[in-house]
């Protein structure tokens, strides 16, 4: 994956890939922040809805449903919020629904296939703790709106890090079949861990600015979180794997396209239609 | 500090607009009747909060919105609400809801607006809003002991994080073997 290219701040700054025209300034830099966090939250919402009504146990069908509800709910404050500092007229509806793969600044993990149960878990828990943590660092954000919406949801979030933290030491700790699950779960979603924490210019002009948090300040913590987990659970740490980066600069897996099909296709298809 | 929705007030025979991923339905966005009360364009905070008392929140119709906690500044022209989960669905039922009652009152001019901090917490539901809640049969929330809403047993396990709503969990009695919901501490 190539690097992102160098930057002059503040007239370029800027996240957006290959194929975007840069947002100059910092109104920009604030509008492509607010889409990864809007994004983030946005993808998984949708990716965890997709279980409603298969998951293993009614219980389970509950809180998956719940946390895909706080999610939106989040997106839905970010992406308005977005619109807004943009200045072009477009909502929440309008990001979420009319934008392609190339603009959307989600992280990789959220946007990985569900799996089996042992999968959403462990990419549950691994984004979980580490957006809690994100939310605890933005609930004190220079931006007030931004602060607002963190100090809201990061109650919310620590509850889905509980829980799914239990799930991640149930399956470990569990029958030969839900460790060798919860395993493979792990393999596959840590990959996208590093790129939770990748600063690039962008975040760094706004971090400075006491608007973004960079995650370094809470990545030691984040990782004796999941190494506490994960010990409970009798796991070893998932064996290192070539990071893999992009997402924040909209080049994304194969996997958010099918996700954008189905969860676009009505408005897309209707543009103006309400329930 | 106020943030996001902040509305103008509603035009004349438009109720709530569209909101984000709103569940307004055509009937929603239709006045109500012939105002009686005040005239239009503001009135006393006192008659206010009286009107506001009167809106059952709508997955647990015995609490008034007033007994939830969510709304947090009543003035002549502008009542204040917070949501209880970020994207709890019943925060668009339950604008909808006030804004129906304040124009059936009379107070069209009374713009409502959505505010998030400080972020709501269960410890804002009043006093009697929890008694109702345990008449309801809903145990309310608690730091300490679950006590069964059906017995007072404390001898209570859970069964799920998450119940019928996201403010909710499943628990159980063991002592009477019922089930019940808690209103989660929040």
């Amino acid at each position: 994956m190539a690097s992102t290219p160098p930057i002059d701040l503040p007239s370029g700054v800027t996240g957006a890939g290959a194929f975007d025209t840069p947002a100059p300034g910092e109104g920009g830099a604030l509008f492509e922040y607010l889409l990864r966090l809007g994004d983030d939250a946005l993808v998984l919402g949708q990716r965890l809805g997709e279980w409603c009504g298969h998951a293993p146990s009614v219980e389970v069908d509950l809180s998956l449903a719940n946390f895909a509800l706080d999610l939106i709910g989040q997106a839905t404050l970010f992406l308005n919020y977005a619109g807004e500092v943009e200045g072009k007229g477009r909502d929440g509806d309008k990001l979420a629904f009319h934008r392609d793969v190339l603009d959307f600044r989600n992280c990789l993990l959220v946007e990985q296939p569900n799996g089996d149960f042992a999968q959403t878990m462990a990419r549950q828990f691994l984004f979980s703790a580490w957006q809690r943590r994100l939310f605890d660092h933005l609930a004190g954000s220079a931006d007030a709106t931004i602060a607002a919406i963190a100090a809201k949801a990061a109650k919310e979030v620590a509850y889905h890090e509980e829980l799914a933290a239990e799930w991640v030491i149930r399956l470990g700790d569990g029958t030969g079949e839900s460790r060798r699950r919860m395993i493979d779960g792990l393999d596959w979603m840590a990959r996208f861990v590093p790129e939770l924490f990748e600063a690039d210019d962008l975040l760094r002009f706004l971090a400075e600015k006491g608007i973004a948090a960079d995650p370094i300040a809470f990545r030691a913590d984040y990782e004796a979180a999941v190494a506490r987990v994960l010990a409970e659970a009798g796991l070893e740490p998932p064996p290192a794997q070539r990071p893999i980066l992009g997402g924040r600069r909209g080049h994304h897996s194969e996997h958010l396209g099918h996700l954008l099909c189905a969860m676009q296709f009505l408005p897309r298809t209707y543009p103006e239609a309400l329930w | 500090m106020r943030v996001a929705a902040t509305k103008p007030p509603p035009l004349e025979g438009e109720g709530l607009g569209r909101g984000g991923l709103s569940a307004g339905t055509a009937s929603s966005n239709e006045s109500t009747p012939t105002p009686t009360l005040p005239p239009q364009g503001g009135g006393s905070e006192a008659a206010i909060w009286q009107v506001l008392s009167s809106v059952p929140d709508p997955e647990i119709p015995v609490l008034s919105v007033v007994d939830l906690g969510i709304v947090r500044a009543v003035e002549p022209d502008r009542v204040a609400i917070t949501p209880t989960y970020t994207g709890c669905p019943a925060t668009q039922v339950i604008e909808r809801d006030i804004r129906v009652a304040l124009d059936a009152a009379g107070y069209r001019g009374v713009r409502i607006e959505t505010i998030l901090s400080p972020p709501w917490t269960t410890d804002w539901i009043t006093p009697e809003g929890r008694d109702k809640l345990r008449a309801y049969g809903i145990a309310p929330p608690t730091r300490s002991a679950v006590a069964c809403p059906q017995c007072g047993s404390t001898h209570t396990e859970e069964v799920s994080r998450f119940g019928s709503t996201p403010c909710k969990a499943l628990w159980r009695c063991r002592d009477c073997a019922e089930p019940f919901d808690l209103f989660k501490c929040h």
